[in-house]
């Protein structure tokens, strides 16, 4: 679903942020991307959209990442941003749900019936007609993945989905997420989700890929963590 | 709560005062921007003395607050800022035009005075007529609105994004400020030695949230269109009811309708 092939990429000021990174998604499984902060993470899950010009060889989806295949890209693979508020920027929760799929050629009708469908999926039936500016920092974030499965997307990336969430909504994400039938890219450094919610682990580091496997391997390596700036996840501890 | 957010808070207000539903919000935006445009066009064109015809336009916005179902007062309520600056441009006229030109019993009444307070009507029923545009219609609807009439995509586009940027700009402002107050207790506002750096990171973090905004937007598909407007169904009284409006205000102007509503009632 998703390939890296020697993909590099450095900011304006010569930093490099990947570094020659080689892996692979397959089709259908739940992959975590972890690693401590500035590992290269949120900046793998920007090449994979095209948000940067990464060098290298970028497929996702079957496509070659070039300008004219990008809304086909764009389209196939959904993309959770970390900060939800970014993510919300129609007034109503509604709104902002059918602004992809109307982007895409859906009419009115039926990107409302595909976005009730997804709200009544992840039970927020409630947040439908609520004002962005008015939920709260959870509900917010379910809202911001219904966005994205209102797309109908092939592969959804997920950038520290559960930052900024109580035990209770962090649970329901977990819970959400392991009902979903989409290959998953979940970035992030908190390990306990990762165990939860992923059967594959990539372990990045200053830019590389220092470990690729099971995640119930990987995540039970408490030297290999704790050499990458990582702990093992509380439930293991 | 700081002023920022209060702000943001009242732009959301107005949101929602767009979002109702009433005859007036059933009317196309066009429909709408047309008719606006019109009286804003005619109320300032009239005589710096004609203040008696001027008056009579009142009944446009007052009837359309009427129908909308939106309280008059919540017009002043939300331009208490811009009110003050509209009747204050008037106010150097009674200086300069002293001549006397009507007399209420034995008080003379320059024409300086006439004339500032017709600015004044002119900038209050103005601005009394751009609300009730803007609170009866979504701002996304006015951009597709204007979209029909073959109005540039970039602009629309631009206007649009610099209506959400200035949510973006407010919600940072908030942030800084509050972060400020913190750790600066008992001192009220900002210092002027911390304006320079204030005001440079607020341009830079807005100006990441806008990326991440675009991004965000153009990672669902956004190409410069907007598709999710034009929820409701438009009246098809619409363009009969401005038409019919219009013929009013211009009547107004042409004719003497205050001389012939007076007439009723004084022989």
């Amino acid at each position: 679903m998703i390939i890296f092939d020697k993909v590099s990429y450095s900011y304006p000021d010569g930093t490099e942020v990947l570094r020659e990174m080689s892996f692979h998604v397959e089709k259908g499984s739940s992959v975590g991307l972890i690693g401590a902060n500035g590992a290269g993470k949120s900046t793998i899950i920007k090449a994979a959209l095209g948000l940067i010009a990464a060098k290298g060889s970028i497929t996702v989806a079957g496509l070659g990442m070039t300008k004219a295949n990008l809304p086909a890209i764009r389209k196939a693979v959904g993309c959770v941003l970390q900060d939800s508020d970014d993510q919300m920027f129609m007034p109503t929760v509604l709104d902002d749900m059918i602004f992809g799929p109307m982007n895409y050629g859906a009419s009115r009708k039926e990107a409302e019936e595909d976005a009730d469908a997804v709200l009544k999926e992840l039970g927020i039936e409630e947040l439908k007609n609520r004002y962005n500016h008015k939920i709260s920092g959870g509900e917010k974030r379910m809202a911001a993945i219904a966005t994205i499965l209102a797309m109908k997307p092939e592969a959804m990336l997920l950038d520290e989905p559960s930052s900024s969430l109580d035990p209770y909504n962090r649970r329901r994400l977990i819970g959400i997420l392991n009902s979903l039938d989409v290959t998953k890219v979940i970035a992030s450094h908190d390990l306990d989700l990762v165990l939860d919610t992923c059967d594959k682990v990539i372990l990045v580091n200053d830019g590389r890929v220092v470990a690729e496997g099971d995640a119930d391997i990987i995540l039970r390596d408490r030297e290999l963590l704790e050499k990458n700036r990582l702990e093992l996840p509380f439930r293991l501890q | 709560m700081t002023k920022a957010e209060k702000a943001r808070n009242e732009i959301g207000a107005v949101e929602r005062l767009a979002a109702g539903d009433s005859p007036l919000h059933r009317i196309s935006p066009l429909a709408g921007l047309f008719l606006t445009v019109l009286f804003i066009a005619v109320t300032v064109s009239f005589h710096k003395y004609n203040i008696t015809s001027l008056i009579v336009m009142v009944i446009v916005p007052v009837l359309g607050y009427f129908i909308s179902g939106i309280p008059v007062s919540t017009c002043f309520i939300k331009l208490r800022i811009v009110m003050p600056l509209v009747c204050a441009l008037g106010l150097i006229n009674p200086f300069l035009d002293k001549n006397i030109i009507m007399r209420v019993g034995s008080v003379g009444i320059s024409g300086g005075v006439i004339s500032m307070i017709t600015l004044m009507l002119k900038g209050i029923f103005c601005l009394m007529m751009s609300f009730l545009y803007i609170a009866t219609n979504p701002i996304d609807e006015i951009c597709a609105g204007l979209r029909k009439i073959h109005f540039p995509k970039v602009l629309t586009a631009l206007f649009l994004l610099t209506y959400r940027y200035i949510s973006v700009l407010l919600g940072e402002v908030a942030v800084m400020t509050e972060a400020y107050q913190l750790r600066s207790p008992g001192q009220r506002g900002i210092k002027k030695a911390a304006w320079g750096s204030f005001l440079g990171q607020l341009l830079l973090r807005s100006m990441d949230r806008a990326q991440n905004l675009y991004d965000s937007m153009n990672l669902r598909g956004f190409s410069g269109e907007f598709y999710t407007v034009s929820r409701k169904k438009y009246s098809s009284w619409s363009w009969p009811a401005v038409i019919l409006t219009g013929a009013f205000i211009i009547a107004v102007r042409v004719f003497n309708v205050a001389g012939l509503i007076g007439s009723v009632f004084v022989r």
